[in-house]
């Protein structure tokens, strides 16, 4: 095995920090999520590492509640659209003909509208609560994963062991988790921490709309939201949650190509 | 070696050509890929480059222009072409000598053409660029190397793309561009290998004749010994990067001097005696017609062979000629239009879906590329071992035990059970696919051109393999091959296809015996033999029959 690269290293420090946050919420954050502790926009003090919100709530709390509300939100939303999406586009690679058409074209029609806008429509009409946003956000997403998995698993489907397995008379289920997963794995993979990243934008975005995640409850599109006037006068609270999205988005992306690129070159691999 | 005449044209003293390796997971690793190698060519000769995949042929032919592939480097020794060491030369000077001394025939034309511009194009393309003639010349100079290689319409054929040709014809194209600027040495590298055996001896003839008219000196890389015999004067033996054998043509072929040369000369002389017709047939095609959905033409009409039970059929034709379709047919993969197949005395539903589980189990099917034949991210046990698993519900330590007893039977032993596929060579490969289709106890293995991937000592093993396991286990084979030579090794019936039908079909000693019918000739006269001026025999009576026709 070969060593860590630099770039993966930095990128799994802080994806870790990030995550490890978001799990112990409850321990390292000094004051509750909705807590006014004191005057709005306070500057950074010994009390307030970061400062004060709009309303007098502990910036770096909110931060840290916010993370794990984002982050939850956007790895459930990402298991869901990867097994609906994978699934999917397994099954139409497989099957071939109706299916595969019937299927192809559905996400056709899906990914013709911006998944922004059939959110903020859907949303409009849902109530907007943490499973509906998970649902919907996974379902809009799975798209681009069918897509991707079909592609791959297509161009598997016709080597001759996939053949050798159908002439043996294996279940469509050994032929999608057996034969064609493990080989699809690494491009799956590294589209895994692309998802990922883009569902965290996605929900931060539909909270800076005000359509995501509700106030009280904190999370980073959120808290820019509430404290994107204070930008004008110098106050740089909006920016604090703009810079965590940003950089745990880097350090996904930089594990994400570390993954993929030991999956691709384990004995056996691909190549790539 | 060292005697200094003026006609030598091209020198290699001591060549050394490494490359680094990098195993994926593991360090990276310097290997050296030639060793010791020299050799000479004069004016007007041919040397023909033998060995088997991996022996360094290609490496060496590219070294005569002082070129390595990606990662590869000539490290040591002299390349002295017309008296200069091009080892020595800057980029600009190789550039000056490439394409206008030295040049290239690749294996695969449909690759080596760009299939956006017409082929005249192409084939005066270096000869214009060095500057060695005017477009008119260079058009006239390619019209006479068309005619001299026998090409159809050698006026216009220049006009046409090159998907508008055939592949042997494409090949020869690919000669034509080669010669046009009056290189002094051109390499040809497999330039035959894949094209089917009646196509093969016509280009053969055509570049032999080429090479005779234009006096050039060729390094002829190919892994058919028949083939290098036809058109070289010396041939160069080599094994693993090294010289094994290096000699007259005549020598070589006839008085062999080293072990490997001799096994080389003698693989092709297998012989299978053919067992009499006494058993019931295991599997009966009757009036099978088939075609590829979405398409009008039958691929397959009206097919009607029987296969006796722990005997072999083999099915011979060239490419296209439904050989693999009828394979496709009697897995199910294909559904027949028309007629019927029944196998251990029962009638097989056409699908694929609508077979019992017996029926899969005991019809296995062999592939090619053994490659591509075993899920790269699976272990030997597990492929071998679950057939037995699926079958049989074998599993546990009983699996493993039972994984290790096939594994002896290909002759394959301890150690292998937990490798990956990309762990093994390519004749282990093939063994570990034969051993998962006898995991299920067949009665009947299809197997689809098993050996034509492989070198020829390795399929001659191969096929010494399978005749073993149908002595012990009694198991029949449908063998498709385009390959004579295994024909004989193997086959006790034998069916030769053309075009979707079948146009001879009988015991071996039948089929191989006048009279033939004309495609069966010409399928049979066209494999090369192991004989020097076979070549221009075979030409000549063809020449003479159609002159009294």
């Amino acid at each position: 095995m070969s060593r860590m690269p630099l770039a993966a290293m930095i990128g799994l420090m802080f994806t870790a920090a990030y995550f490890l946050s978001a799990i112990f919420a409850g321990v390292i954050a000094p004051y509750g999520m909705a807590e006014v502790v004191g005057d709005s926009w306070e500057p950074w003090s010994a009390t307030h590492l970061l400062g004060t919100d709009t309303i007098g709530r502990d910036l770096l709390s909110r931060m840290i509640w916010g993370g794990q509300t984002t982050i939850f939100v956007a790895s459930a939303g990402t298991v869901l659209s990867f097994s609906l999406g994978a699934t999917l586009g397994f099954v139409a690679a497989v099957r071939g003909g109706w299916v595969d058409q019937l299927l192809s074209r559905t996400i056709d029609l899906m990914m013709s509208i911006p998944a922004l806008i059939s959110a903020l429509v859907i949303l409009s009409v849902m109530p907007v609560t943490l499973p509906v946003l998970i649902v919907v956000m996974g379902v809009l997403d799975s798209s681009r994963v069918f897509r991707l998995s079909r592609a791959v698993a297509a161009d598997i489907a016709v080597m001759d062991y996939v053949e050798a397995a159908r002439l043996r008379g294996e279940r469509q289920s050994w032929i999608i988790f057996r034969e064609i997963l493990p080989n699809a794995l690494s491009p799956l993979v590294a589209e895994m921490g692309l998802r990922f990243i883009f569902m965290v934008l996605f929900i931060s975005t539909l909270s800076f709309l005000g359509l995501g995640v509700q106030p009280p409850m904190a999370d980073w599109g959120g808290i820019v939201k509430e404290n994107k006037e204070g930008i004008v006068y110098g106050i740089p609270a909006a920016l604090i949650p703009a810079v965590a999205i940003a950089t745990l988005a880097i350090s996904v992306n930089l594990v994400a190509d570390w993954v993929l690129n030991r999956t691709s070159s384990l004995k056996g691999g691909r190549g790539g | 070696m060292a005697e200094v005449s003026a006609d030598i044209m091209l020198e290699i003293n001591d060549l050394r050509v490494e490359a680094t390796a990098y195993p994926p997971g593991e360090p990276a690793r310097e290997l050296t890929l030639v060793e010791g190698v020299s050799f000479s060519l004069k004016k007007g000769e041919v040397l023909g480059l033998i060995g088997e995949s991996g022996a360094g042929k290609s490496t060496i032919g590219l070294a005569a222009m002082a070129y390595g592939r990606g990662g590869v480097r000539i490290t040591g020794g002299e390349i002295r072409l017309n008296g200069r060491d091009i080892r020595q030369g800057d980029a600009r000077a190789l550039r000056a000598l490439r394409g206008r001394e030295v040049t290239y025939v690749a294996q695969s034309a449909a690759a080596a053409f760009n299939p956006a511009k017409r082929l005249m194009e192409q084939v005066i393309e270096t000869t214009l660029r060095h500057g060695l003639a005017s477009r008119a010349e260079a058009e006239a100079r390619a019209i006479d190397l068309f005619r001299a290689l026998s090409l159809p319409d050698p006026e216009h054929i220049g006009r046409r793309y090159p998907h508008q040709v055939s592949g042997g014809q494409l090949q020869r194209v690919m000669t034509a561009m080669a010669l046009c600027p009056h290189p002094d040495l051109v390499i040809f590298d497999e330039p035959t290998t894949a094209l089917d055996v009646t196509t093969q001896i016509e280009v053969l003839a055509a570049i032999k004749e080429a090479i005779r008219k234009t006096g050039v000196a060729a390094l002829y890389i190919t892994h058919d010994l028949a083939v290098v015999a036809q058109v070289s004067d010396h041939i160069l033996v080599l094994k693993s990067g090294q010289m094994v054998e290096y000699g007259p043509v005549r020598q070589i072929i006839e008085a062999p001097q080293m072990d490997y040369t001799r096994a080389l000369v003698s693989v092709r002389k297998v012989d299978h005696p053919e067992r009499p017709a006494d058993a019931g047939p295991v599997l009966s095609v009757a009036g099978v017609t088939a075609r590829y959905p979405g398409t009008k033409l039958d691929a397959l009409k009206n097919i009607t062979v029987d296969l006796l039970a722990g005997q072999t059929l083999a099915v011979v034709g060239e490419s296209g000629s439904g050989k693999s379709t009828l394979a496709r047919v009697i897995t199910g993969l294909l559904p027949a239009t028309k007629g019927h197949i029944s196998f251990a005395g029962r009638v097989l539903a056409p699908a694929l879906a609508r077979r019992s589980k017996d029926d899969l189990r005991e019809l296995q099917l062999i592939y090619q590329m053994a490659d591509v034949a075993m899920n790269p991210r699976q272990t030997v046990g597990t492929i071998i071992g679950r057939p037995l698993e699926f079958y049989f519900g074998i599993t546990g330590a009983a699996r493993r035990e039972r994984v290790q007893d096939l594994l002896e039977q290909i002759e394959m032993g301890e150690g292998y059970v937990d490798r990956y596929p990309a762990e093994l060579s390519g004749g282990q490969k093939q063994r570990v696919c034969i051993a998962r289709a006898l995991a299920a106890k067949p009665r009947l293995i299809i197997c689809d051109e098993v050996t034509s991937a492989l070198d020829p000592l390795v399929a001659a093993g191969i096929l010494k393999l399978l005749a073993n396991l149908q002595a012990r286990e009694g198991v029949a084979y449908l063998f498709i091959t385009h390959d004579i030579a295994t024909v004989r090794a193997i086959a006790d019936r034998i069916a030769v296809m053309y075009r979707g039908e079948v146009v001879r079909y009988g015991a071996k000693s039948e089929v191989l015996a006048p009279p033939f019918d004309a495609y069966t000739d010409l399928l049979l006269s066209s494999v090369p033999e192991l004989r020097l001026g076979w070549l221009e025999q075979v030409i000549a009576s063809r020449r003479m029959e159609s002159g009294g026709n």
